[in-house]
């Protein structure tokens, strides 16, 4: 207690004391209520859309659960993901379009973005040009990549031929339907490279002038001065970049789907994944055995998997950007 | 003492509303003639979902209904178009069902019938006398599951052979072939080739990727079962799966399996009028009875046929029968109209008049024998054969299972991805392996 409490604690008699003390608690209060009044909008969307679904996953995921009956299943469902051949393929799918397509979109997109910082005339139409494409919705652009690709009829493979090069058959091969959906990524990324060249654009001239006159040249330039100040974009472009990869479905699926000729069969599904599986990515086996299978319980302990896995590639990423901007 | 008899008071209430809500639960999904709802002579409004959306399927529907609006003019029937399993289960969850649903995917009844998603049609059959019997045996099969039917039949689709006539005579073949042995033969005959070997005109695709020749569509044409008596997979127990295959690698090897896939990629969308069989770029081909109508709209010159599909060699006291599946319809748990609906459901599957407007207008076959024997029915030549096929003993469908389709999922990945290009190894082995991945999701799924 200060000088001045202790006097003042001597001057006022118990009760008023106990007064004085109930209406700082009952300050304190209104106080922590109002805080939580303006955080409640927040702690409610949390609660309701991440904190619950969470947790009913956690706890679907040791049930047997076809959406219409629930019963207690143990840890039954996490050992069978240890015996599931496709969900491991699945999974090696879905980590080969993670370090191999998430790299190549966000290095093509700066290229194309460092590109357009140079474009003096026509820069606008330049940079609408490269940004339509990312407008146009996936089925409709992953049908018309596969008729363009087709081996026998499509354009591109028939153009090749008569300029004497033999084209793979992309989408039905197996060794080729990932590289052919990545070569695809490839052709939409106008959101980040729109991102991307904000972010260029954003980089302080007075920084490259220094620079120069240190006597950087271009390549130095853009080591030491374009990627630490862009660093923050870089960071958001590839932690989004792995989390939709992750989560990849709809091109994989559509592509599977008409490279294979058979859209539907009536009475039965058919298996996802062709040519082969290699087109299988995680969320489409998950989808698979939650909606095709009914096996809701087993799809939640893939949920939870996916989850985890996208954590840690955003936990290492977030580390290795933050040593990076330090070290520079 | 007033908090006691508060807490008593709310005790009870709380009893009460656990008590009507139990007995819901206890009823819910037990469909029984006067379930719940209306009466079926009351004047009311019901809603049914179906899965069709071309135009000439949904005035085929507008027609029917209008036959049942005639028979119970106290019953109005919305129907809404275009509806899928998915947004079924959905409303059934969300407690807002239509009071009528028919899917597509009899791969689902397991599904279906099993959780009380659809009510057991049972009690209502049994109460109104309905003749089982009308239904073919394969048919009653695809719309019950462990004893539980839980749906009826809307419709049907047959699979038959489809051959080229113009290039089964340039070969010198005479007919359509009945067993195995002379697919094989005459795929070889009709096969024409590039001057580099490769694939010009294909006899027969033997992929099993290749549109509708699938392992379900075959199994009936080598009397080849999914289970054993102990109801597990039985694939490397049953001959007929080890014979089918054998012969069917068989056949991919004459004409080379990178030659076979090169060929194929090259082909058409199924449902377009690229389809290789239509285009004459395939002599032989199983489909469904749909494809008449397909050819009468997109190949109008081709000179074709139809004949029930061969049969294996050892087995051709089964020729005249094949594949069968078809829509299915039922009364989803939660129906406020229960008792309409069950009038409904019955006159769509029951009434020969509607289902053979149903049959003619969307082209595909009337679910009952009593519809197939119509004169009313409209029978060409062609579509005749698949009527027949409905109507053999020796047609059959797939079992129903609780996690879908997925047992001929896992084999079909089986068969494509591993056996046909050799990297199976020994079949035996490979089969063995399947059987046990597909016991072991069927366990996971609370079998």
């Amino acid at each position: 207690m200060t000088t001045v409490g202790r006097r003042l604690a001597a001057r006022t008699p118990p009760a008023a004391d106990a007064a004085l003390r109930a209406a700082a608690r009952r300050a304190r209060r209104r106080g922590a209520l109002r805080v939580l009044a303006f955080l409640a909008p927040g702690i409610v969307g949390f609660a309701v859309f991440f904190a619950y679904p969470l947790a009913a996953t956690v706890y679907f995921s040791f049930t047997r659960y076809n959406m219409f009956t629930l019963s207690y299943a143990g840890l039954d469902n996490y050992r069978f993901l240890l015996h599931d051949g496709d969900a491991l393929q699945a999974i090696r799918n879905t980590l080969w379009l993670v370090v191999v397509m998430v790299p190549l979109q966000v290095v093509f997109a700066l290229g194309v973005a460092q590109l357009l910082t140079r474009i003096k005339a026509g820069a606008g139409i330049f940079r609408t040009v490269f940004y339509l494409p990312y407008l146009v919705p996936p089925v409709a652009a992953t049908v018309a990549t596969v008729f363009l690709l087709n081996p026998a009829t499509g354009p591109v493979n028939t153009i090749a031929a008569r300029l004497g090069v033999r084209l793979p058959d992309w989408f039905n091969d197996p060794g080729w339907a990932k590289p052919a959906l990545t070569l695809m990524s490839m052709w939409a990324i106008g959101n980040i490279m729109v991102i991307f060249l904000a972010a260029l654009l954003d980089v302080p001239a007075e920084l490259y002038e220094a620079a120069a006159i240190d006597g950087a040249g271009p390549l130095q330039r853009f080591r030491h001065v374009t990627l630490p100040t862009i660093s923050p974009v870089l960071l958001f472009a590839a932690v989004t970049g792995v989390i939709e990869t992750l989560q990849y479905f709809t091109q994989a699926q559509v592509a599977s789907k008409v490279a294979s000729g058979q859209t539907d069969l009536p009475g039965s599904n058919l298996p996802p994944g062709y040519p082969d599986g290699s087109t299988l990515t995680f969320p489409q086996w998950l989808y698979q055995q939650g909606f095709q299978e009914f096996n809701m319980g087993y799809a939640c302990v893939l949920a939870i998997v996916l989850f985890v896995v996208a954590m840690a590639f955003t936990a290492i990423l977030l580390r290795r950007f933050h040593a990076f901007a330090e070290d520079a | 003492m007033r908090p006691v008899r508060s807490r008593g008071r709310v005790a009870r209430v709380l009893a009460a509303v656990a008590a009507g809500g139990l007995a819901a639960a206890c009823t819910a999904g037990t469909g029984g003639p006067g379930a719940g709802g209306p009466k079926a002579e009351a004047k009311q409004t019901i809603t049914l979902w179906h899965g069709f959306s071309a135009p000439n399927e949904v005035k085929a529907f507008s027609m029917a209904l209008a036959g049942f609006h005639k028979l119970h003019p106290n019953i109005t029937v919305k129907a809404v178009k275009g509806q899928d399993d998915e947004k079924i289960i959905q409303a059934i969850r969300g407690g807002t069902p239509p009071d009528v649903v028919s899917s597509f995917t009899t791969d689902n009844v397991g599904e279906f019938c099993g959780s009380g998603a659809w009510q057991d049609l049972t009690p209502r059959l049994t109460a109104d006398k309905v003749d089982m019997a009308r239904f073919p045996a394969a048919v009653r099969a695809y719309t019950a599951y462990k004893g539980k039917r839980c749906a009826l039949p809307l419709l049907a689709d047959a699979y038959g052979l489809y051959y080229n006539k113009k290039l089964l005579a340039q070969a010198g073949i005479a007919g359509p072939p009945k067993t195995m042995s002379e697919l094989a033969a005459d795929a070889k005959r009709l096969t024409k080739r590039n001057p580099d070997g490769s694939i010009k005109t294909a006899g027969f695709m033997p992929t099993m990727n290749y549109y509708e020749y699938v392992p379900q569509h075959l199994a009936p044409l080598w009397d080849a079962h999914w289970t054993g008596p102990n109801g597990k997979s039985d694939l490397a127990a049953d001959p007929a799966w080890t014979a089918m295959l054998t012969w069917n690698k068989k056949l991919i090897d004459w004409y080379g399996y990178d030659k076979l896939n090169t060929f194929r990629h090259g082909l058409g969308q199924e449902f377009s009028a690229d389809n290789p069989f239509e285009k004459g770029k395939v002599a032989m081909a199983i489909d469904g009875e749909w494809r008449t109508k397909m050819i009468a709209d997109e190949a109008k010159g081709l000179d074709y046929g139809t004949a029930p599909a061969p049969v294996a060699d050892n087995k051709q006291n089964l020729y005249g029968g094949g594949f069968i599946t078809g829509t299915i319809i039922g009364i989803p748990r939660g129906s406020r109209h229960a008792d309409a609906a069950w009038e409904l459901v019955k006159y769509l599957t029951t009434n020969t008049d509607a289902l053979v407007t149903l049959a003619d207008n969307i082209h595909n076959v009337p679910s009952t024998l009593p519809a197939l024997r119509s004169p009313k029915l409209a029978k060409d030549p062609q579509f005749q054969t698949f009527l027949n096929i409905f109507g053999s003993p020796h047609s059959a469908t797939n079992p129903a299972s609780p996690n879908g389709g997925a047992y001929i999922t896992t084999f079909q990945s089986f068969v494509t991805d591993s056996y046909e290009p050799g990297k199976a190894g020994n079949l035996a082995a490979g089969l063995r392996a399947t059987d046990t991945k597909i016991d072991r999701a069927t366990k996971l799924a609370g079998q």
